[in-house]
């Protein structure tokens, strides 16, 4: 690794141009780089459909007056919900949310109309099965509104009183079996997240060792040049590969979900860029360590696995055991994530993002060391 | 020959990989401006040697210097100024003859770059090819190619390894007209070979086997430090000739050339003892012949062999 100080600008370049033209005319690889971020947001995007319509409800109707039906046909009315059954009590109805006849039991008790009237503000109980909070989400909120809109029509003349300041009940929510309700929006930082994972760390591991079994790195090591140059010459084209592929995830994020860019855009590409830098130096070091495409596939594979499992993506950082959230502190995805949930839906800034920056960082500079001591200028 | 100054001059090299010992105290000195050719049987250790001068390989022992550079210490200068050719292709084969050669150039720090290799386009006959993908090239054009990517430089040292494998006869000879023109301009070139006639081309010779230099001086001194005699002879049945021949214990080897054999041996007079029989024989024609080349290499491995 001596003599790194006269780096030379012009080898560097050369190897960067030459980067380009093979990864330009690789169509196999160049089309996946594009296709597979637009190809897993889809396939994301079929199976969340984050706002479902039409969801099957049972409704307990204890109160047979004006008020309950009114909400009943409000519910209808705002399209996430079907009232497909009338069960006549909560035993009922448990067995239907149970067998998952139904997402939803909405329970008006008997004494709603009265006490409505005497202006007790009584409580509507909505059981939702929420495994699936992502089916479930949008229609609770809708529900949650329910109360400022339903009765419009029917507090009118000298009931108006009602409808005055608060709202005349109260919607009381009961998420049943998934008490968090995480939203859909995870999915789509995760995503970024994986797809960089996967695709820089394999590439990078695989256009090294590529220049092996081609024999072309012989040819390579007797020119000039540095190990710095070939590693920097080769891992920038693929900086620009996973900008390109962010642009493609958060336009078609953006198109499909909506998913909201709340936060600062510098902030994300920063953050972003520092992640791609980490994937890439440490492809370059599994290259390093395998002595064949093959292996640098396998060793980036055993890298991605525990990364998607352990970073918070797939299952709740909090819900895993200690060793585990330990051993994913260590992953760069699990701050990454971290990192791009809070600016996307969070708007968080510099203060915020730091603590989950800086073990990249860490990361990175091991990585890159590990890579340069590894990479060898001879063919011992 | 002694006075040239030196391109290369190395001794007791010495690498193994694992446990086996691939080059063993090796040494030689090229004179600056020589044609030095490098034989040797599969896997005796050509290349290896090769790597090591040129720093690919660092050496488990010995010393030396390539061009005046230390091969330990200063294989970033050697690299600058020495040109290898690979044996196994090395160029990019997703690129075209242009885009490789301007990127070994700008490797190099070649300049002005385009003028320059657009030049040993046309001088080497590859400007037709310009735009061709260099995997799509035949073999020979590809061993062309890669030939032209290690002179853009124009290093002073040409380390060859095996350039001409694989080359049609027409080719070979313009490959070697190449060589000539170059070391005409004062370039040293080590070239290895499996080809005799290639060998005969060169201005001296090293033999290396198992790792070990064998033999080392022009043709002539190779040739007549082997100490070997050889008779040729022709005539009907060579075959069944040649079978009763190397029964004899005077000969050392017996090998058939086109219509005639050549037979071979160590010693002068065991050798015409054993074939006195034949020679009375009217059927046959003997002449004292030069033992070739390939007599003194292949004689000089079975003596090897037997000693070990
Ligand atoms: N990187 C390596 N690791 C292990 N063994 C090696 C390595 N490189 C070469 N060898 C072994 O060293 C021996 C000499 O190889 P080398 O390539 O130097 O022979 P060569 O004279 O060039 O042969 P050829 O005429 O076939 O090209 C061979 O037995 C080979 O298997
Ligand atoms: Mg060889």
């Amino acid at each position: 690794m001596k003599a790194n100080w006269d780096f030379s600008r012009a080898r560097f370049k050369a190897i960067l141009m030459k980067e380009f033209i093979q990864m330009l005319r690789d169509k196999l690889t160049f089309a996946m780089m594009v296709g597979i971020p637009i190809m897993q947001l889809i396939m994301f995007g079929y199976a969340i459909n984050s706002d479902p319509h039409a969801l099957p409800t049972a409704v307990i109707v204890g109160d047979t007056g004006t008020f309950g039906r009114s909400i009943v046909t409000a519910m209808e009315n705002c399209a996430y919900f079907r009232v497909v059954a009338w069960p006549d009590g909560p035993d009922q109805a448990e067995e239907m949310i149970a067998r998952g006849e139904v997402l939803f039991v909405v329970d008006i008790p008997p004494d709603f109309s009265r006490r409505l009237l005497r202006g007790e503000n009584p409580a509507i109980l909505v059981e939702a099965d929420a495994t699936d909070p992502v089916a479930t989400g949008n229609a609770l909120s809708a529900m949650a509104q329910l109360n400022l809109t339903a009765l419009q029509h029917d507090l009118i003349g000298p009931l108006q009183s009602l409808n005055a300041k608060e709202p005349p009940f109260e919607v009381r929510v009961h998420r049943r079996y998934n008490p968090e309700g995480k939203t859909d929006y995870n999915i789509v930082p995760g995503l970024m997240g994986t797809i960089l994972t996967m695709t820089l760390t394999m590439m990078t591991a695989a256009a090294i060792t590529r220049e092996f079994e081609r024999g072309t790195m012989e040819n390579l090591l007797a020119t000039p040049a540095l190990p710095l140059e070939v590693m920097t010459g080769k891992i920038i084209p693929f900086v620009f590969v996973g900008f390109v592929q962010v642009g493609v995830i958060l336009f078609t994020a953006a198109v499909l979900f909506q998913v909201p860019v709340v936060g600062s855009l510098a902030l994300l590409a920063l953050s972003v860029l520092i992640f791609i830098a980490a994937n890439l130096a440490l492809g370059f070091t599994f290259s390093t360590l395998a002595s064949n495409q093959m292996q640098a596939m396998q060793m980036s594979f055993l890298f991605f696995l525990p990364s998607m499992l352990l970073s918070g993506f797939l299952f709740p950082f909090r819900g895993m055991p200690e060793w585990a959230q330990t051993l994913g502190q260590l992953l760069p995805l699990t701050h990454f994530v971290r990192i791009v949930r809070g600016i996307l839906l969070k708007g968080n800034g510099w203060a915020e993002v730091w603590p989950q920056l800086w073990p990249i960082l860490l990361f990175l500079g091991a990585m890159t060391g590990i890579a340069l001591r590894r990479f060898r200028q001879t063919l011992d | 020959m002694n006075d040239a100054p030196l391109a290369i001059d190395v001794k007791g090299l010495a690498k193994s990989f694992g446990t086996k010992k691939v080059v063993d105290d090796f040494a030689i000195q090229v004179p600056k401006g020589m044609i030095f050719g490098f034989l040797g049987p599969n896997g005796s250790g050509k290349t290896t040697t090769i790597r090591m001068l040129c720093g690919l390989l660092t050496p488990d022992a010995g010393e030396g210097q390539c061009l005046g550079y230390d091969i330990r210490t200063q294989a970033q200068q050697i690299k600058r100024h020495v040109g290898y050719m690979t044996q196994r292709f090395g160029l990019y084969e997703d690129m075209t003859v242009r885009e490789n050669l301007e990127f070994i150039g700008r490797m190099y720090d070649v300049t002005p770059l385009k003028p320059r290799v657009q030049d040993v386009m046309d001088r080497f006959g590859l400007a037709e090819r310009a735009d061709q993908m260099a995997g799509t090239l035949s073999g020979g054009w590809k061993q062309r190619l890669a030939l032209v990517a290690c002179v853009l430089h124009e290093p002073q040292l040409l380390l060859l390894d095996e350039p001409t494998a694989g080359v049609d006869p027409n080719s070979r000879r313009e490959f070697w007209e190449m060589i000539h023109d170059l070391s005409a301009q004062g370039v040293t070139i080590l070239v290895s070979t499996h080809y005799m006639d290639e060998a005969e081309r060169c201005h001296r010779i090293a033999y290396i086997a198992w790792g070990h230099l064998l033999l080392e001086g022009t043709i002539d001194e190779v040739v007549g430090q082997s100490g070997l005699v050889t008779w040729s002879v022709s005539g009907p049945d060579l075959p069944a000739l040649q079978t009763k021949l190397r029964k004899e214990t005077g000969v050392q080897m017996a090998a058939a050339f086109g219509n005639e054999l050549h037979v071979t041996g160590s010693d002068k007079q065991a050798l015409e003892q054993a074939i006195t029989p034949h020679r009375n024989d009217q059927r046959y024609r003997w002449r004292p012949a030069e033992p070739s080349l390939e007599d003194v290499f292949i004689y000089t491995l079975a003596t090897l062999k037997d000693r070990k």
